[in-house]
């Protein structure tokens, strides 16, 4: 240890907020303060402190302004918080504006030369000579830039208390493999920590104590646990195409597959990755593949689910497999491409002209992001149709902490295919013929020996034995049964969960909501108001949703869209209680705060 | 590999390939295309080749897009699966397929609209990439399923049969996809039986794409005395290359090549091609010479037909990806989910 902390002082009058603050760095695109701000991260977790880290970056390669916010819960709340106890300024361009918007009360710490102690007087100073402590710790001048942002994390590593070796630990895990660039960080981390020992006051106004709320947790992206997901579940084809926030669901899934998708004997890939020239021939690729018995998927975000659109509705309608990931963005048009929203529900819920509908998984955790991902390989064979798992960039792109995954020891399921002999077997196989009444039927794959079984797939009308048709009775033969087959899926996908406080008023909300929600849950119930929540996981509505809609008098849909479009497929659903449906939004790209649902709910309880 | 039986007894007079099939085996539905409509007369030819060629028909998959070219999959080999899919997107929709299953002979059936406008991306791509396809362009010139709109491969200054002319260039795929690096680029006439029926045999003999570009005249908007596409417009100025042999692998025949000014191209199966040159000094092994020929004969007028250009060796998508030789579709649980122990390496590596 390089230095001993005494314990934090409770003197000054405001309570030492013990684990349980947010600190808001503000640096520039590219400067490699990701690395940094994963360290402090990390450095807390390690510290047994639960903790939650959101990038908030621009859709630029380097030059532009981003803030990390890093939040530390006693009690486990991992949503963003609207406040911040400690702001770390490094950027001249956002300063002025960072400091106008600081809570009252915080620590600043800032670049000495911005001179930003004059702005304000209800805020606690601490510049920091960071260029004199780069310059003195670090003999390559081009690598100045990368390492002052380690500086700013040993000063605050020695202001909240975090020990020395635990962030030294920090960033050789980050920087896994690279010895020099592990030494050249970590002798600049311990220049910072080492002259805010010598040059500052200790503060007592939060303070990480170690604790054992991280005993046995991961740190991970939802992005790799979708990844990991279709790597246990066999994915053996993948056409993709780059778009933010999807394509690290993609990138992570080829480097573990180039180390666990090897055959072992040969050196030979057990899946195909193609990187497509635009998201209409990933679709096309995803259901062909599907269509002859591969394991199939892509990753995309909104801008992709609308290209895709056609492709879709044609797996839809000639029901072909295929998992489409679409970790979503804040649209319409570019939108904003590197913020968060929920704003695709109705998009993937009904993508493609015509009558469609889709089975929508939604991951609300870590933990669920890789077992939906493993389950909606067995879904699309099961269902022979387009499978969405929506994430966001929330979920997909932010640190979160998570128990490890269990491994899904539940076999594949390859669902209703016929084989050789099946086929020799059968009198009257026909490709779209209900034999079962679940509206799935049987097929057969391409490249079955034995002479039977081959039949003509078309996007346009068909009838039962996969031929062409415009008779108005074979058209609705197979529509219907599509509505039938949906129906079925209702007993397969993953019911809701339940956070019930003892209420006839219900809040519900799906996927990266669910901190924030959990969070208001508490404060509302401490302020008077209990309420019940579900969290939604899947389309179509299973029957516990029936019952939960049938049973509150009122229900709170939270969403991060402006349209309320979860609450309209609620009301499109349940038509004889749609006025019991209340929106609550949250959309301007920032993951969405407990305080916002607090004061929305409280708002219509008001009325 | 299972051989299949032929699925019906057939009279002793009918003859059958080395599988035992007879060329009814390889039929599909009825046409539902104009009288006389060219397709047609490609939708034969490939019947005859698949036989002559001794195709397993459970293995051969057919794909298209959308138009009237694009409903001809249905018209042949019925034992093999079609895929009719959307506009345009037919490349892709062979490209996963082929990936899922190496095995599979694939067909890929299009139009100039299909592949030249709406599908050109998916066009360019997929021979980039060089998956395991024969893409036939059947190439009229003109939108036939809605009723007669030019297409961009009309050329400049046709007419329509509403008088209508155009005024733009058109898009040769042929050259293009000798520019993307296609290792087999044919054109051909539909009128031309003999010639479609040679270089539809040595296209199932390649592994990687096919480009095979098929002047296919409609008879119903494109058959006029202004048409650059009609039947008696191509006929007059249809040029055959070469005298084209193809002589397919087999391991108990002994091949035997014509000698003289034959140049023979062999493919990685064994399978050969004789090309007995007729325009002096040519050589489809020449990417540059085979451009080149293309671009002087379009200038007179011509269409330059037989095989363009020839490589065989370049590898199929499945090879440049390194894939395991069993198909895809055929891998289980065993050898694609990796052990529990994996998992909680991974999980440690996270911690």
């Amino acid at each position: 240890m390089t230095a001993t902390l005494a314990a934090p002082a409770t003197s000054g009058g405001a309570k030492t907020r013990i684990n349980d603050f947010s600190i808001q760095v503000a640096t520039v695109n590219g400067s490699g303060s990701q690395t940094a701000n994963t360290v402090l991260l990390r450095a807390i977790f390690q510290m047994g402190v639960l903790v939650s880290g959101k990038n908030l970056f621009p859709s630029n390669i380097a030059g532009l302004p981003t803030w990390f916010t890093i939040r530390a819960s006693a009690k486990g709340y991992v949503a963003r918080k609207a406040s911040n106890e400690m702001l770390i300024l490094m950027n001249p361009e956002t300063a002025k504006d960072d400091i106008a918007k600081a809570d009252p009360g915080a620590l600043v710490i800032y670049d000495e030369p911005l001179q930003l102690d004059k702005l304000r007087s209800d805020l606690a100073y601490i510049p920091v000579p960071f260029q004199k402590l780069v310059t003195a710790s670090c003999p390559e001048p081009k690598l100045h830039k990368l390492v002052k942002n380690m500086i700013y994390v040993g000063v605050a590593a020695r202001l909240l208390g975090i020990d020395m070796e635990e962030v030294k630990k920090a960033i050789a895990k980050q920087l896994k493999g690279k010895a020099k660039a592990v030494e050249l960080n970590q002798t600049a981390c311990t220049a910072g920590y080492d002259w805010a020992m010598e040059n500052l006051e200790d503060q007592d106004h939060i303070k990480v104590i170690r604790d054992n709320k991280t005993q046995g947790l991961i740190i991970v992206d939802g992005n790799e646990a979708c990844a990991l997901g279709a790597l246990f579940a066999g994915v053996t084809v993948v056409g993709w195409y780059p778009i933010t926030p999807a394509s690290s669901l993609v990138e992570t899934f080829i480097e573990y597959a180039e180390e666990y998708r090897k055959d072992p004997k040969t050196g030979k890939s057990t899946v195909a990755i193609v990187q497509m020239e635009d998201e209409l021939a990933s679709a096309g690729v995803v259901l062909s593949a599907g269509w002859a018995g591969a394991r199939s998927m892509t990753s995309t975000a909104g801008p992709g689910i609308s290209l895709m659109s056609e492709f879709i509705g044609m797996g839809y309608y000639v029901e072909a497999p295929g998992v489409f990931f679409n970790v979503a963005r804040t649209g319409p048009s570019t939108g904003l491409p590197t913020r968060t929203q929920q704003s695709d529900v109705e998009l993937c819920a009904k993508a493609s002209h015509g009558d469609t509908q889709h089975i929508n998984l939604y991951p609300g955790t870590m933990e669920e992001c890789f077992q939906f991902s493993y389950d909606a390989f067995d879904l699309a064979e099961r269902f022979q149709t387009p499978i969405f798992v929506v994430t966001d960039l929330d979920l997909g792109m932010q640190n979160w902490s998570s128990k490890p995954f269990a491994y899904p020891a539940k076999p594949y399921d390859r669902g209703k295919v016929l084989n050789q002999q099946q086929l020799a077997d059968m009198q009257d196989w026909g490709r779209y013929k209900d034999v079962d009444g679940d509206g799935i039927c049987y097929r057969s794959l391409p490249g079955t020996p034995g002479g039977k079984g081959a039949y003509f797939t078309r996007g346009s009308g068909h009838n039962a034995y996969a031929q062409y048709s415009e008779k108005p009775e074979d058209y609705l033969a197979v529509v219907d049964r599509l509505k039938r087959k949906y129906e079925t899926a209702k007993t397969h996908v993953p019911g809701p969960v339940f956070r019930n406080l003892g209420s006839d008023k219900g809040v519900l909300a799906f996927g990266s909501s669910d901190p924030a929600v959990i969070e208001a849950q508490d404060i509302l119930a401490e302020a008077g108001l209990k309420t019940d929540y579900l969290r939604l996981r899947a389309l179509p509505f299973t029957a516990e949703i029936d019952a939960f809609v049938k049973e509150k008098k009122v229900v709170y849909i939270v969403e991060q869209n402006r349209d309320g479009q979860m609450a309209n497929l609620f009301r499109e659903t349940y038509p004889e209680y749609a006025t019991k449906f209340k929106s609550v939004l949250h959309y301007d790209g920032h993951a969405i705060d407990a305080k916002c649902i607090v004061d929305q709910i409280t708002a219509f309880e008001q009325k | 590999m299972t051989t299949a039986t032929p699925s019906a007894p057939n009279p002793p007079a009918t003859p059958t390939n080395k599988l035992g099939f007879t060329k009814q085996d390889y039929v599909g539905s009825k046409s539902t295309l104009c009288a006389g409509c060219g397709h047609d007369a490609i939708t034969a030819q490939i019947i005859n080749a698949a036989f002559e060629s001794n195709l397993e028909g459970y293995r051969v998959t057919k794909y298209s897009g959308i138009g009237c070219s694009s409903k001809t999959p249905a018209y042949f080999i019925n034992q093999g699966w079609g895929f009719n899919s959307v506009h345009g997107r037919m490349p892709s929709i062979a490209t996963g397929a082929s990936l899922a299953n190496r095995n599979l002979i694939n067909i890929g059936i299009s139009g100039d609209g299909d592949s030249m406008s709406i599908g050109m991306g998916q066009f360019v791509h997929a021979v980039r990439r060089n998956i395991p396809m024969i893409y036939i362009i059947e190439d009229n010139g003109v939108y036939g399923l809605t009723k007669g709109q030019f297409s961009a491969t009309a050329d400049k200054g046709s007419h329509l049969k509403s008088g209508a002319v155009n005024d733009l260039p058109p898009i040769d795929p042929c050259t293009l996809a000798i520019e993307l690096g296609c290792g087999f680029v044919a054109r051909c006439f539909s009128g031309n039986p003999k010639q479609l029926n040679t270089i539809l045999k040595a296209a199932f003999a390649y592994e990687g794409t096919v480009v095979l570009d098929i002047i296919s005249p409609c008879v119903t908007f494109n058959n006029h005395d202004a048409s650059t596409r009609s039947y008696k417009h191509v006929k007059d100025h249809d040029f055959p290359l070469h005298d084209l042999g193809f002589i397919q692998y087999s391991e108990v025949e002994d091949v035997e090549i014509p000698a003289g000014q034959t140049e023979i191209v062999t493919f990685p199966d064994g399978s050969k091609v004789a090309i007995k040159a007729t325009h002096e000094g040519y050589d489809p092994t020449d990417r540059f010479g085979a451009m080149k020929a293309v671009h002087e004969s379009m200038a007179k007028g011509e269409f330059l037909t037989g095989l363009l250009y020839i490589n065989p060796t370049q590898p199929p998508l499945p090879q440049v990806l390194n894939l395991v030789d069993e198909p895809l579709n055929s891998l289980g649980e065993a050898q694609l989910k990796p052990s529990e122990a994996t998992l909680n390496e991974i999980m440690q590596a996270l911690m």
